[in-house]
């Protein structure tokens, strides 16, 4: 008894250090944030300063670009989440079934994973989707086609294709893995009860994944909520703010319009959205969590 | 009706023959018990049976038409497996349904059928709860339910009890020897527990590295083995098998003589020994007696005897139970 009271309490001592700073790094910014979000604080006014009460608030949600910037989060995080989950799915049947090469094929659906994002979007900008000199535009003039403008003329669609590039082999990772780990037997029971194909996908994988689908949702969402080096190297935003999102409409206010102020409402805001979602991704699908 | 023919059934993986020419003929209603060591490929032959391995070559029959290429659903059996496989997401009802589900059955008479098996296994006040929540004995119940609402043409079980404890074992294997004498299925069942193969089967196949060593009633494998094989394998305790100079004069390369066909003196006649384990189990004992020249040899005596470990001893064989064996571990008969 005297032994475990000292281990723990041993234990909660070489804890403390690891805990305290975790703690301050997560408390300073965020309650500088705070203190920033209710000053007047603009580099390019600087005789300006003082308290400024919920100016920055009010000016930040008031912006029409604010509202195209939530309506695009949202839109990227769950055309993002959609292609991802079901893409995954389909990739992990595929990647379930026995191919030659199959080490060699699993490494290569899981390399984009490993590419940061920045060099994928340059990739995806420079070498796919440039009108001129782009692959896509080269298939595209091959066929007759005129070639697409994809960043001008699609901006969030192409953006949306660049992150879900990104995600989709983290979902397949996680969904196959999680597919190998359906019993072989229970497959074969559905069969002998005379599941084809599909009802043995609908009745038994579909049921069998939906805790690693929960995951796959949980854990893209928090990225897919401040996606941001990849707009940031493509299409900067724009055109106008079709491609912004929250988290740029942040930068852009706090490093190319040096409002820090105005800036930090943002963050203090895009905190209060994430929360938002995550209590209601919660809500919806942890559930699925509980064993 | 489940008449099951196999002829000439062979399964190789790749270079591996792991069934050779297996012919066999389960009648309709009976229950036949497929019983050998671990690695025998008892249950490769029930896989091929069910469906869920394809045949090297023969042909498998149900109610005599060509089942070898029909996958396993067209086949009308269903299967027990040693696992359970039930399906974790869905209750006990589900479970039990969802093959008349696949089916396309509607669903009130899905909830009658589904209702009716689990009165007979007594599992109605557990049918709405996720197979988790169920005790092994209960699990195994829900498994069986699953095989038998669909009313197959037979029952595949696959060491359906080697999952459960001792006692639930004996109580689940009267449970389901009752319970297919009472609905009249063919049965097949596939067990390396020579106890739970002679308890219930109709007629017992015994396997030994894909080939089947002899096929007959619980007490003919007893009375009268082919061959050494089958003398070693079924009995408990095993037969004594002795060579050599003691089996001479009974003009035999190898005699076997069970335990409890061994007459237990202090001065009969017979081999001399002495008793280095005594095991008392009341109702029996278990002697097992080194005798110079033969072995170490295994007698069973019926009650509580007086013998100890140390004490020497006279072990009489019974004559008339003695099997005698060629060169080639063949019975010799008459």
């Amino acid at each position: 008894m005297a032994a475990t009271v000292n281990t723990r309490k041993l234990a909660r001592a070489m804890l403390t250090p690891a805990v305290v700073i975790l703690f301050i790094w997560m408390i300073v910014p965020l309650l500088l944030t705070i203190w920033y979000s209710f000053q007047n604080y603009n580099l390019l006014s600087p005789e300006n300063t003082g308290f400024a009460g919920f100016m920055n608030y009010k000016y930040f949600l008031t912006d029409p670009a604010f509202f195209q910037a939530f309506w695009n989060t949202l839109t990227i995080t769950l055309s993002v989440l959609v292609i991802t989950v079901v893409g995954g799915i389909l990739l992990g049947l595929l990647l379930d079934q026995f191919i030659y090469g199959q080490g060699i094929v699993r490494i290569l659906v899981i390399s984009p994973f490993f590419i940061m994002p920045t060099v994928a979007a340059l990739v995806w900008k420079n070498m796919l989707m440039d009108p001129n000199y782009g692959i896509f535009a080269w298939i595209a003039t091959r066929l007759g086609f005129a070639p697409v403008a994809w960043l001008e003329n699609y901006p969030l669609f192409s953006i949306i294709l660049i992150v879900a590039w990104q995600w989709l082999p983290f979902a397949t990772l996680i969904l196959l893995t999680a597919m190998q780990s359906l019993d072989e037997e229970q497959k074969e029971a559905a069969g002998m009860d005379g599941a084809n194909f599909a009802s043995l996908f609908v009745y038994i994988t579909l049921p069998h994944l939906a805790r690693a689908i929960t995951v796959v949702i949980l854990i893209e969402t928090i990225f897919l909520l401040s996606v941001f080096a990849e707009i940031l190297v493509t299409t900067g935003g724009g055109p106008g703010y079709a491609s912004t999102n929250i988290a740029y409409l942040i930068y852009h206010q706090a490093l190319l319009d040096y409002d820090v102020g105005g800036a930090s409402a943002g963050g203090v805001v895009a905190v209060i959205l994430a929360n938002i979602v995550a209590i209601f991704l919660v809500r919806l699908v942890g559930k699925n969590l509980e064993a | 009706m489940g008449k099951i023919v196999l002829e000439n059934v062979q399964k190789h993986f790749g270079t591996v023959k792991v069934i050779s020419n297996v012919s066999l003929t389960v009648e309709d209603g009976s229950f036949v018990v497929f019983v050998g060591p671990s690695g025998c490929g008892k249950s490769t032959l029930l896989r091929l049976i069910a469906g869920l391995e394809d045949a090297t070559g023969g042909r498998i029959l149900i109610d005599g038409a060509d089942v070898t290429d029909l996958p396993p659903t067209k086949r009308g059996l269903s299967m027990v497996f040693q696992s359970y496989a039930l399906y974790p997401h869905m209750s006990v009802r589900g479970n039990i349904g969802f093959g008349l589900k696949m089916a396309g059955m509607p669903k009130d008479e899905i909830r009658k059928k589904v209702d009716a098996a689990a009165a007979t296994l007594n599992l109605t006040p557990y049918l709405d709860r996720k197979p988790r929540m169920l005790s092994g004995g209960q699990r195994q119940r829900v498994a069986i339910g699953r095989a038998i609402v669909r009313e197959p043409k037979g029952f595949l079980f696959d060491e359906p009890l080697s999952n459960l404890d001792a006692a639930l074992r004996v109580n689940m294997r009267i449970e389901i020897a009752r319970l297919q004498r009472s609905l009249g299925t063919t049965a097949i069942y596939v067990t390396h527990d020579q106890v739970e193969a002679m308890t219930m089967a109709d007629k017992i196949v015994v396997l030994n590295a894909g080939s089947v060593e002899q096929v007959g009633s619980p007490l003919e494998l007893y009375d009268r083995p082919a061959n050494l094989f089958v003398a070693g394998f079924i009995g408990s305790p095993k037969m004594n098998l002795i060579g050599g100079a003691t089996a001479e004069p009974y003009q035999a390369a190898t005699i076997g003589i069970r335990p409890e066909h061994l007459i237990v003196s202090r001065d009969g006649g017979g081999w001399a020994g002495t008793i280095s384990v005594a095991e008392h189990l009341g109702s029996d004992t278990f002697l097992y007696v080194e005798v110079p020249g033969v072995g170490l040899v295994t007698a069973r005596t019926p009650g509580e005897v007086s013998f100890h470990a140390g004490e020497r001893v006279m072990l009489q064989p019974d004559p008339a139970r003695l099997h005698r064996f060629d060169k080639q571990g063949q019975a010799i008969r008459g």
